[in-house]
């Protein structure tokens, strides 16, 4: 119990250590890394006395120690700062747009879990067979392709040419704000709400890009699976299990894959935390109103403070993904504790 | 791995001799791998493709000529025209350059860094361990894009800030990967033997260890040089990396973007380039990683 909670708190400052290194280097792109922040805010236009006004609004004219320390209480506190481009805190618009995200990348996950999974099983089960072949190239693929060339290529293939899905967007345009802001996630706003219609739109607009950033995470999650299931089936126990006249589905779904199971919930992990970045150039294809477009959207509007304050949110998240599945290893996995 | 007879006879006779030996046994092994041999093709293809642009086609890579715009592939034009008339085929080879050019820079920055962050961290362990490991995890909790996003908005955009971009986000993995070797070599016999005979620090990382992390690193660079692709080219889409008119292929699928539906080459062709060129760099890096550093089988 005493190591427990000691491998815990060790587990909890490092995790702080991190937001903090996190936030440190935010800092450093915002402030020390452009030739001069004022000229990004306020354009290469204004005035000698603007410049200096906001050069002492922005507290630049502070040492940088002082700047970095306003910087933490702020971003401790919430706050990132006012949007250039929307004129809202970046909080806010962080909290409206990040939802949409979620959505997006939880739908991926499932995507990649559903199929990648079974295919990473059938790959090591028929290890050197042809299924196995199959799926080393489907994962090749995945790791070679760009993400947001393939959002095109689905597009002109499933949306112009055969009709099979809708378009661009999350919704249809005359339904937007149809449906009351409860969690931010339609489906499940639109489910609240009983507004069936809203819902089967929004679900036929979520098809094509869960589909197209599933496979990115099938082709990661099949390749662990496939490495994980052929040390198991390899073990001793297996052999026992076959030997006492166990079904073979019965040896490779029950036994082996319940005991990958820590593992594969630290791939499925990194998986999901990965989609944040591949929504990234998947939001700009699908004109998709996520945080990820938020970012590249104010990146091209040079508005810093959204692009860090975006950019810390995710951050933030990845380091949150990462404490989750430690946590969880250490209450599923015996050995660790 | 037992020696045979035939090759005991034929031991070399010195240390370049032993070098060149093993370059040829690796070769001899990387070429069994048909998968291996075609990542190989298409590395050597990009490599002429940079080198030889002008010599494969007649069109100019910036010419416009917009009574040609937009045309669809044809004997004249092999991948068709964009909105102003350029020749794709000729714009994807000379963007085979820019490519390059980005992934070799990178790799010139990251390896040398890591290979430094790695051996100091893991050979003097301690303090100098802790913090450099941390500021390597630091960087890991970002995702790389979104990390490079940042910086190219703060440096502003451009190819040269796309390579400083993509090199700051990419050398915590390799930092990783020696360091690991380093402390697994730290305590081997032969570097005592180097410590008890008085070698310096400086002297032992330079000449036992580094060596040594050599074959993981460069295994680990074809793996990331598909990243590395990836991500510029990812830069270029939304118009961070490479600026117009110059041909990178990531920005000229976001300019086909607008073409999409009536002109579908325009953003289709460049992409197959690049997914082509990060496959090659993909199967050359596996098959690599079985020759050089078998126990790793799954990647991180």
């Amino acid at each position: 119990m005493m190591a427990t909670l000691r491998s815990l708190s060790g587990l909890l400052f490092s995790v702080s250590l991190t937001l903090l290194g996190l936030i440190a280097v935010t800092f450093f792109i915002g402030r020390v890394v452009p030739i001069d922040p004022v000229l990004a805010v306020v354009g290469d236009r204004a005035g000698a006395e603007v410049v200096e006004r906001v050069r002492v609004e922005m507290g630049l004219h502070l040492p940088l120690y002082q700047q970095f320390w306003d910087y933490l209480s702020q971003v401790l506190r919430g706050d990132f700062g006012n949007s250039v481009l929307t004129a809202n805190p970046v909080a806010e618009d962080i909290r409206r747009l990040f939802p949409a995200t979620l959505e997006l990348a939880t739908a991926a996950t499932i995507v990649g879990v559903v199929v990648g999974v079974p295919l990473g099983v059938a790959a090591a089960v028929w290890r050197g067979r042809w299924p196995d072949h199959v799926i080393r190239v489907v994962s090749l693929v995945g790791y070679s392709m760009p993400v947001f060339w393939l959002a095109l290529v689905g597009l002109l293939v499933f949306y112009a040419e055969l009709g099979l899905v809708v378009g661009p967007g999350r919704i249809d345009i005359y339904m937007e704000e149809t449906v009351p802001f409860v969690s931010g996630v339609i489906l499940l706003d639109s489910l609240l709400a009983g507004d069936r219609e809203v819902f089967w739109s929004a679900l036929s607009h979520l098809l094509l890009p869960a589909a197209i950033l599933g496979y990115f995470s099938l082709a990661y999650i099949a390749r662990m699976t496939r490495g994980f299931m052929i040390e198991q089936l390899g073990e001793e126990y297996i052999i026992t299990a076959r030997a006492k006249g166990l079904s073979p589905a019965r040896v490779v779904w029950g036994h082996a894959l319940s005991n990958v199971r820590v593992q594969l919930i630290t791939v499925i992990a990194l998986a999901y935390a990965g989609l944040l970045e591949g929504s990234v150039l998947t939001e700009t294809v699908f004109s998709w109103p996520g945080l990820g477009r938020y970012i590249t959207g104010s990146l091209l509007n040079a508005d810093m403070n959204a692009v860090l304050g975006g950019t810390l949110v995710v951050g933030a998240v990845f380091v949150g993904v990462n404490l989750l599945t430690d946590l969880l290893y250490h209450f599923l996995d015996p050995r660790v504790r | 791995m037992t020696v045979s007879a035939q090759e005991i006879l034929t031991l070399p006779a010195s240390r370049t001799g032993a070098g060149l030996a093993r370059l040829c046994r690796v070769w001899r092994e990387l070429a069994t791998n048909p998968l291996t041999l075609v990542g190989i093709m298409v590395i050597a293809g990009l490599l002429v493709m940079a080198v030889a642009a002008p010599g494969m086609t007649s069109y100019d890579p910036l010419a416009q000529d917009l009574s040609q715009r937009l045309l669809p592939p044809s004997n004249a034009h092999w991948c068709g025209t964009d909105e102003l008339g350029r020749d794709i085929f000729a714009r994807i080879l000379y963007g085979a350059r820019i490519t390059l050019r980005i992934v070799l820079l990178v790799l010139a920055v990251v390896a040398p860094a890591g290979l430094l962050v790695g051996c100091s961290a893991g050979y003097l362990g301690g303090w100098v361990d802790a913090m450099l490991m941390r500021i390597t995890d630091i960087f890991l909790a970002f995702p790389k894009l979104i990390l490079a996003l940042a910086l190219v908005a703060a440096l502003g955009p451009g190819l040269d800030n796309a390579v400083i971009a993509i090199a700051l986000t990419a050398w915590p993995p390799f930092a990783r990967i020696v360091r690991a070797r380093t402390v697994s070599l730290r305590e081997a016999e032969f570097v005592q033997a180097a410590r008890l005979m008085g070698a310096g620090r400086t002297r032992i990382i330079a000449t036992h260890i580094v060596p040594l992390c050599l074959p993981p690193l460069v295994v680990r660079m074809t793996l990331e040089m598909s990243g590395i692709i990836l991500t510029a080219a990812g830069l270029g889409f939304l118009g961070l990396g490479a600026q117009p008119p110059l041909p990178e292929w990531g920005a000229m699928i976001s300019t086909g973007r607008a073409f999409l539906l009536d002109q579908w080459w325009v953003a289709t062709m460049p992409g197959i380039a690049i997914f082509v060129v990060s496959l090659g760099f993909n199967l050359f890096g596996d098959g690599l990683r079985d020759v050089l550093d078998p126990k790793t089988e799954t990647r991180v």
